[in-house]
């Protein structure tokens, strides 16, 4: 059943139990453990279209809980753990869900060796997949909301998940969280955007989330091909220019940003082999998003 | 309404069953009978590979399933897991086979007896056992008048030490058996460089001069390995005499059974002979401690005479105690339901562990000093 689907009240009280949470997100099942409720309530509208499940298989068990010393209270702080273990220092209870968000995102980098994970943005449309790979700061989240927000398929906007056998593209659809000026950006390009609480002060300043769409969340488990590598860069006041790039150089950029290239070891060589060989890759530059957008819609209609 | 309750109330009881003992038999189980696997439902192969994970042997026990066992029915979310526990152990071993390289070319400069330990020396043999066993780090024994040597050479050659606190360089070099760590400033494997196997203060003393006597000579390196029985009888007293004896050493105990199922089948006269080489060493406690703990949670095939006869074998209290702690410490808990019992079996060998590295007139200052430290670093 989907999230939205249950009263909030009984969200609260599987979140409250031992049994805790389960939620799928299609490529993998998390149990989730709180007694925030605020947070609840956060997650429960930026993850509204998504299924709880009982009796499966859980990849990851979470607990987002007060520690057990007076920062219950004063100041009240929250602890991630991961299977009974913390690895991360506590945040201030208030930003519970950037806590839960990114280290879902450090437990998927840390166990997720099964798919050779690029550190990229990922959408679809027509069946063909376009990767973004990028480094933060070149607007990959923001031009992947805008995509997610016309229409495309989001896939991710932090990992380009390629399965380790066939080399399909796993989607992992996630709110994506938009930096500083991107909120304004992405409210100003749709104003029906449902937004997540805004989180001020967070280590990357102040993040908004923006809602997966409920066909991406509905179609998480559905594989896919990548066709296009573009790789990002927002410029202000610059032309849309999509310039086409040779495989190699696509290679050596995809590896050298990727989580566990080398992990992956030969795999990992010969999924990204595949990918700058059978897709076109493409240096972007950028700053209208409405024109950008038309120029990819193009690409992915012929 | 009343129904529900008592449904709700059933089942909390009916999953509690997964608390202690039953959690504890469903790991063993997996390890002595793989076969049972085939029977298990989703939620205990989900509760197998946290409590798999969190010990860090997630890999290893794929790799033992997928040699002895190919054909049996894996779910396809547990065979992704280990799919990826194994590469990310593949790649660790690619990095340590690496680092050994590495040091082998730089030490040989120096024309000294290096000998490589532990989980380093079982990839250098190729035991089976190695494949998917996750290494933190290298452990390499050199003799004590030549590690002032190795450690300048090593700091000259790009390697840097890991502790920068005064109080912990000098903790180390006055009362450990090695030095603080090294590691090279262009790699991830750290380097512990050994001058003996047991801390200085320890109750036990063997004669380092006797495991280089006894080292045997690897292919391609010009490292060394400990003979056998000095392998074997150093993994029993790393765990018994050096290790806290928490969950995390259960690996050390399933070293020791698979060396000992290994060598055992090789060599008739091998416990006799292990016995010997133990008495010679003055680690017959930990050798006993070794075969008993691996039989009582493997199965391992050691005669009970061979067991009885022991020159280490403890009196009855001391039996019976430990027999009773170690394996609630050493085996993993299902992580909803940790159990006040376990921490409280694990806090006593903890005590146990530093009792036995060293003197109580040592002990407390230091772990004064460190606890004292460790609020200062909360604050």
């Amino acid at each position: 059943m989907k999230i939205k689907d249950i009263p909030f009240r009984q969200l609260l009280k599987a979140a409250h139990s031992r049994a805790g949470l389960c939620i799928d997100f299609g490529m993998c099942v998390v149990r989730l453990r709180s007694r925030e409720n605020d947070f609840l309530q956060a997650l429960a509208l930026l993850y509204q279209d998504f299924q709880v499940v009982e009796g499966q298989f859980i990849d990851f068990h979470i607990d987002m809980q007060r520690p057990v010393n007076y920062r219950r209270w004063m100041q009240a702080q929250i602890v991630f753990s991961i299977n009974g273990a913390k690895p991360f220092d506590p945040f201030p209870v208030s930003h519970a869900l950037p806590l839960f968000e990114w280290g879902l995102n450090w437990c998927i980098a840390k166990q997720g060796h099964h798919h050779l994970m690029l550190h990229a943005g990922a959408v679809e449309k027509n069946g063909k997949a376009i990767i973004f790979p990028a480094l933060p700061g070149s607007g990959k989240s923001t031009l992947s909301a805008a995509l997610a927000l016309r229409g495309w398929r989001l896939l991710s906007d932090e990992f380009g998940l390629v399965r380790a056998e066939g080399g399909l593209l796993q989607a992992m659809p996630r709110p994506i969280p938009l930096k500083n000026a991107s909120i304004q950006v992405i409210q100003d390009f749709e104003p029906s955007v449902v937004l997540g609480p805004l989180f001020p002060k967070t280590r990357k300043g102040t993040v908004a989330h923006c809602q997966p769409s409920t066909d991406s969340a509905e179609r998480c488990k559905q594989l896919v091909k990548p066709a296009f590598v573009v790789f990002p860069q927002y410029q202000a006041d610059s032309q849309t220019v999509l310039e086409e790039v040779l495989p190699h150089y696509a290679f050596l950029k995809l590896a050298s940003n990727a989580f566990n290239y080398e992990v992956m070891g030969r795999t990992g060589f010969e999924r990204l082999t595949d990918i700058v060989n059978s897709c076109i890759c493409f240096n972007l530059t950028y700053s209208d998003l409405d024109h950008v957008i038309a120029r990819l819609d193009g690409m992915v209609s012929q | 309404m009343l129904l529900h309750a008592l449904m709700v109330w059933c089942l909390n009881k009916m999953m509690h069953h997964y608390s202690g003992k039953k959690s504890r038999q469903l790991l063993l189980s997996a390890f002595t009978t793989p076969a049972t696997l085939a029977q298990l439902s989703i939620q205990e192969w989900e509760l197998l590979v946290r409590m798999l994970r969190a010990n860090k042997l997630l890999a290893s026990f794929a790799a033992r399933i997928e040699l002895t066992h190919p054909d049996l029915k894996i779910p396809a979310k547990v065979a992704e897991n280990f799919q990826a526990a194994q590469r990310l152990a593949d790649y660790r071993k690619k990095l340590v086979l690496w680092e050994l390289n590495r040091l082998n070319k730089v030490l040989a400069e120096l024309d000294i007896d290096v000998i490589v330990l532990k989980g380093g020396a079982y990839i250098l043999q190729g035991l089976h056992m190695s494949v998917g066993r996750l290494l933190a780090d290298i452990d390499i024994l050199v003799p004590k008048q030549d590690i002032a040597r190795v450690e300048k050479h090593l700091l000259a050659h790009g390697w840097q030490t890991t502790q920068h606190d005064e109080y912990d360089q000098q903790y180390y070099r006055n009362w450990m058996h090695e030095i603080p760590a090294l590691r090279h400033h262009e790699r991830f494997i750290e380097v512990d460089i050994h001058h003996t196997i047991l801390p200085l203060t320890s109750r036990l003393h063997p004669d380092p001069r006797r495991l280089f006597a006894g080292a045997v000579a690897v292919a391609g390196y010009d490292c060394k390995v400990l003979s056998t029985y000095d392998m074997l009888l150093h993994s029993a007293v790393h765990l018994f005499y050096d290790a806290e004896l928490n969950a995390s050493d259960l690996r050390d105990l399933l070293d020791l059974h698979e060396l000992f199922s290994l060598f055992s089948s090789q060599d008739v006269q091998f416990w006799k002979k292990l016995e010997k080489r133990a008495v010679e060493l003055e680690l017959q406690r930990p050798l006993y401690y070794a075969m008993y703990f691996s039989k009582q949670l493997f199965n391992t095939e050691i005669p009970t005479d061979v067991l009885v006869a022991s020159k280490g074998r403890p009196l009855y209290g001391v039996r019976v105690f430990m027999a009773y702690c170690v394996p609630l410490a050493l085996l993993p808990e299902n992580p909803d339901y940790p159990q006040k019992k376990v921490a409280f079996i694990r806090w006593l060998l903890y005590l146990r562990s530093h009792y036995l590295r060293m003197p109580l007139t040592l002990l407390i200052p230091h772990l004064l000093k460190k606890s004292k430290s460790r609020l200062q670093a909360n604050q």
